[in-house]
């Protein structure tokens, strides 16, 4: 490891990384602990695990930051394809948790691929974007990227693990950056758009007003000479995807899905059943006021009331024992680290490191807005975890891989060319 | 500008997540007490409510368990309905509809479903409760009475209703809290303070340990006994002698102002307003509109005072030094006064009369005399009114006594400002004439007879008064609030008080109360006879006229003070007379030796007179 590469660490980065990580262990042990001992080898304690799991990633970095820049895009390639391999495995060797196949049992721990997955198929993404040969405007060259991404995502979606595969979408992120026309944008938002207003009113009149302001706009550019298939096609296919939609929700998604929706849209209110979590969740957030109730004094924590409190839903005992402005304090340490990591990006001379530290961003920012939106009742319950802070070992040390490559390709960046 | 759009798209992420926090946090309140209700259960501990015991030691009122049948709807599970049914003695239709409504009320907050088992049904259904999951037995500590008597003293107790809850946040839904009565005057020494304990719960509902290592957890701190100034052998006794009459007696020991008996009639037993019963039975109270049951007719009820009220001007008269007690004024069947001869009539007596023999024959001419004199000495009516009326307010007439019971009246002495207004002064003139009644204590002096007995303790002390009190000592301790303690002066100098107490004491040995007289007892007192009316299908219509006496004994060193009011008594020696007398002897000498004036009052009753204006017909009066 060249000694100008650790100087060129950037330290502002890897502070984050390590507030994030100590205050989230801090609010593990808060949601865990039982008024009794404390004892470092008593594994069957989530913080203890969490500790271990924790001193373990500072070996992760060190290897991290040992191997050579070089390494990564020339094998990045083949990383990728273990991984792919990796997920494969699962449905052959895969331990069943919770009903979703998605770990390997090795001991008293667990491993789950998919967490390291995503640090793969951003190399992978890098390497393929960053080649000379690629032409990210092109068609085909879009297929193809698309494929990188899509691949792993479609392996992990039967596992069943919807919310991991979801987590793909953020390499919108690098893509975009990289020139991806804008219209990918306007598309998925429209559709998105689309698919809230079909669910909240009858897709019949959704259809109804949209064709009605297709063909307004039509009237108002008539002078213009439009091209009158254009508009009769996006009428086409603005009612094809509403009924589509339609049909979908109620005919191939399960009720438990439906139902998830139908409680954020406010179309249905149930605090007891399949709305329980969020409830809980938003209780246990609003009590803890301008400045929560003080660390390992959340009653709703100490309770249990939150379900999965120490993973997924970690922030909502932020939210009760840190009040307004702990939970204030860790959004904004999160929208540092991300803006500090676009920063980082965009001041990479080569390629590769700048896609990939792009996607980094693009997981990250996911990860966190489905997180949080979900503990905060904003949207659908997904469940994922909030980087650096949920309990978990293959999560913590997926984002720790991820954040700490691009920190070594950062901090070759003096070195290069 | 793409590398814009992401940066907007993360700050404006972050934006709407604290938006968000600061709604669910710090706007919206409700999520805050949501999360007290459902992690933290609050269990109270209520101490005992203390006991009230009479001035002789006699304990009065004490508590008595009771036990609830409460049910949590959510954690009900099927049970046999038929064997609850039959161990509850209720039907399973009713069984029904209370689970619905206490489901309908709360699912989580337990509700009564039969309250107030005796014991004997507790001690069997106890054996039986663990077959029925969610339903439990909350024990209650209800009033136990021992008296029959003094309920408008005692007062009751009964559930806070939403009202007190929000201005008293100590009380919360189901406390119970003193309504009237000593209960309400002394609702907080009596209640004590109930204890808190705070339990941290999980979301299964089970108990996990004391929130914040009991931190906030209190101790329950015991009610405290209360001894009241009631002597409850005289209380009975007044109550007996009021039966089928109605009005007031107020008894004082003028030495102390202790009150030794407050008499309402009509009144009640205590009894009725405890537990099951209490909520039919206060309603039949309410509706008795025209007995009025529930009204304290010793404190409230607002009389004229009638004749009693002369001794107040004779006093004022000798203060004020516009008649002495050897001037003696001629009375012709009554007084003659202004231009058109009116006259204030009188009743046959030897004339002229002095101020003793005055007093001794209620003679209307004589007050009125001084009274004229009264308010003509000054320049103005005006003047004169208030110098008069200076004086009997310090009588405690007028005002509010002070005394620590939660009801009362003012009464009214009338206010030189107030015929000002009635006679549209300046534009017309007004003279002591065209106050005269006020001679006599007709008119416009009303006055609560526990201001009438104040008054008298007043006379019998030659000067001042203490504020009459219900409490004797609080735990054992005797009280030193100094409003009870420190005498409050009348204006009137001491020697002017013995030739009034002379009057008094010749109405018992050869006045008005002649036929009263109590065998070793000096007995001091007056007689009065006070017109009133009613409104009968809208027109005044006069009643037969209360009757009223005040008195105290013995004539030096005196130990008791009483005013009783019977209304529509007739003359003031028929009823009330009677019963002082008798009050007095009961008393001071703890047995009757006027067994006549006893058996009198036991056998006769008022009610035919109490009917007469609600028949309809034509009736007479003062028969």
């Amino acid at each position: 490891m060249a000694k100008s590469s650790i100087a060129s660490i950037d330290w502002i980065t890897v502070l984050l990384f390590i507030l994030l990580v100590g205050f989230g262990w801090g609010n593990i042990y808060s949601a865990s602990y039982e008024s009794e001992t404390f004892s470092l080898a008593d594994f069957s304690r989530v913080y203890i695990k969490q500790a271990y799991w924790i001193l373990l990633s500072i070996l992760l970095i060190i290897i991290t930051q040992a191997i050579e820049v070089k390494f990564y895009e020339r094998f990045a390639g083949l990383i990728y394809v273990l991984s792919l391999l990796s997920l494969l495995g699962l449905f052959v060797f895969g331990k069943n948790v919770n009903g979703a196949t998605s770990w390997y049992a090795i001991g008293p721990a667990g491993i789950q691929p998919s967490e390291f997955a995503k640090a793969c198929t951003a190399l992978a993404l890098a390497k393929y974007l960053s080649d000379m040969q690629t032409n990210i405007k092109l068609i085909g060259h879009q297929v193809r990227a698309f494929l990188i991404i899509a691949l792993p995502a479609i392996i992990i979606v039967p596992q069943p693990d919807p919310g991991s595969a979801l987590v793909y979408a953020a390499f919108f992120f690098p893509l975009y950056r990289e020139g991806l026309a804008a219209m990918y944008l306007i598309v998925g938002a429209s559709a998105a758009a689309l698919f809230i207003l079909t669910l909240l009113f009858d897709p019949l009149w959704v259809v109804l007003t949209i064709s009605l302001g297709i063909v307004a706009l039509l009237v108002r550019n008539r002078k213009r000479k439009p091209k009158y298939s254009r508009y009769l096609m996006t009428m086409i296919v603005v009612t094809g995807f509403c009924f589509s939609v339609n049909y979908i929700f109620n005919n191939v998604f399960e009720q438990r899905h439906r139902d998830r929706f139908n409680i954020v849209l406010g179309k249905e209110v149930d605090s007891k059943g399949i709305g329980y979590n969020t409830n809980q969740s938003e209780i246990a957030i609003g009590s803890g006021s301008w400045t929560g109730k003080g660390w390992k004094e959340g009653t709703q924590t100490k309770g249990g009331f939150v379900p999965e409190q120490h993973t997924d839903y970690i922030f909502s005992t932020v939210g009760e024992e840190w009040g307004f402005l702990g939970a204030t304090t860790i959004i904004i340490l999160f929208i540092l680290l991300l803006i500090r990591l676009i920063h980082l990006a965009e001041k990479q001379k080569n390629q590769f490191s700048r896609v990939y530290g792009y996607s980094v961003v693009g997981i990250l920012f996911i990860h966190f807005t489905i997180n949080i939106g979900m503990v905060t009742g904003l949207i659908p319950t997904i469940g994922i975890p909030l980087p650096f802070f949920s309990y978990g070992g293959s999560g913590l040390w997926g984002f720790t891989i991820l954040l700490f490559i691009f920190i070594k390709l950062d901090a070759n960046r003096v070195n290069e060319w | 500008m793409r590398k814009l759009l992401l940066y907007l798209i993360i700050i404006t992420t972050g934006t709407v997540f604290v938006i968000r926090l600061f709604y669910l946090q710090i706007y919206n309140t409700s999520f805050a007490s949501l999360s007290e209700d459902n992690a933290i259960k609050v269990i109270y501990d209520y101490p005992q409510r203390g006991a009230i015991y009479d001035r002789n030691g006699r304990l009065l009122v004490t508590n008595q368990p009771s036990y609830d049948v409460m049910v949590i709807p959510r954690e009900l599970k099927p049970f046999d309905t038929t064997e609850f049914c039959s161990i509850l003695k209720i039907t399973k239709d009713k069984l029904v509809k209370r689970l619905k409504k206490a489901r309908i009320y709360s699912p989580r907050v337990p509700s009564i479903i039969i309250p107030q088992l005796t014991k004997n049904e507790y001690a069997y259904l106890q054996e039986k409760m663990r077959k029925f999951e969610g339903f439990y037995i909350q024990k209650r500590s209800l009033r136990d009475y021992q008296t029959e008597y003094a309920s408008n003293v005692l007062g009751y107790i009964g559930e806070v209703n939403d009202r007190i809850i929000k201005d008293k946040p100590y009380y919360i839904s189901g406390d119970l809290i003193g309504i009237d009565g000593v209960e309400k005057q002394y609702e907080k020494e009596l209640r004590g303070i109930k204890g808190v304990k705070r339990i941290q719960k999980d979301r299964f509902n089970r108990d996990i340990g004391p929130y914040k290592n009991k931190k906030f957890d209190t101790l329950p701190v015991n009610g405290k006994d209360l001894t009241l100034t009631i002597d409850s052998k005289l209380q009975a006794y007044g109550q007996k002698l009021m039966k089928n009459k109605r009005g007031g007696i107020v008894v004082l020991e003028p030495d102390t102002g202790e009150i030794l008996t407050l008499v309402t009639a009509p009144s009640y037993k205590p009894e009725l307003l405890v537990g099951r019963k209490r909520s039919p039975n206060f309603t039949k109270l309410v509706y008795d509109t025209i007995a009025i049951p529930l009204f304290d007719r010793g404190l409230k009820a607002e009389y004229p005072p009638g004749s009693p009220f002369k001794t107040i001007n004779a006093l004022i008269g000798l203060q004020e030094n516009i008649v002495d007690t050897q001037e003696s004024i001629s009375c012709r069947m009554g007084y003659y006064y202004g231009k058109n001869g009116r006259k204030l009539g009188c009743h046959s007596h030897r004339s002229p009369l002095s101020m003793i023999p005055g007093i001794a024959n209620s003679c209307n001419a004589y007050f009125a005399t001084v009274y004229r004199r009264i308010i003509e000495k000054y320049e103005t009516p005006q003047e004169g009114m208030d110098k008069w009326r200076k004086h009997v307010e310090s009588f405690g007439l007028g005002n509010y006594l002070g005394y620590d019971l939660p009801t009362g009246k003012k009464g009214k002495v009338p206010t030189s400002s107030y015929y000002n207004k009635i006679y549209q002064y300046p534009t017309y003139k007004w003279y002591a004439s065209a106050t005269l009644s006020n001679a006599i204590g007709q008119g416009e002096v009303l006055a609560t007879p526990i201001q009438l007995a104040n008054m008298t303790a007043a006379i019998a002390n030659r000067g001042y008064y203490y504020t009459p009190h219900i409490i004797k000592a609080i735990d054992g301790k005797p009280i030193e609030n100094e409003n009870y303690t420190i005498p409050k002066m009348t204006t009137i100098d001491k020697q002017h008080f013995e030739p009034v107490v002379e009057g008094m004491h010749q109405v018992y040995t050869q006045g008005t109360a002649s036929s009263l007289q109590v065998e070793g007892i000096a007995i001091c007192g007056k007689t009065g006879t006070a017109e009133n009316f009613t409104k009968i299908n809208g027109i005044r219509t006069q009643l037969t006229d209360h009757s009223v006496f005040v008195a105290f004994a013995p004539k030096d060193n005196p130990k008791i003070a009483i005013a009783v009011f019977v209304e529509n008594g007739y003359w003031g020696s028929r009823y009330a007379g009677r019963i002082a007398s008798l009050m007095i002897e009961k008393y001071l000498k703890g047995t009757i030796s006027r067994t006549d004036l006893e058996t009198w009052i036991l056998t006769h009753s008022l009610e035919e007179e109490y009917a007469k204006p609600y028949s309809g017909q034509p009736f007479k009066i003062n028969q």
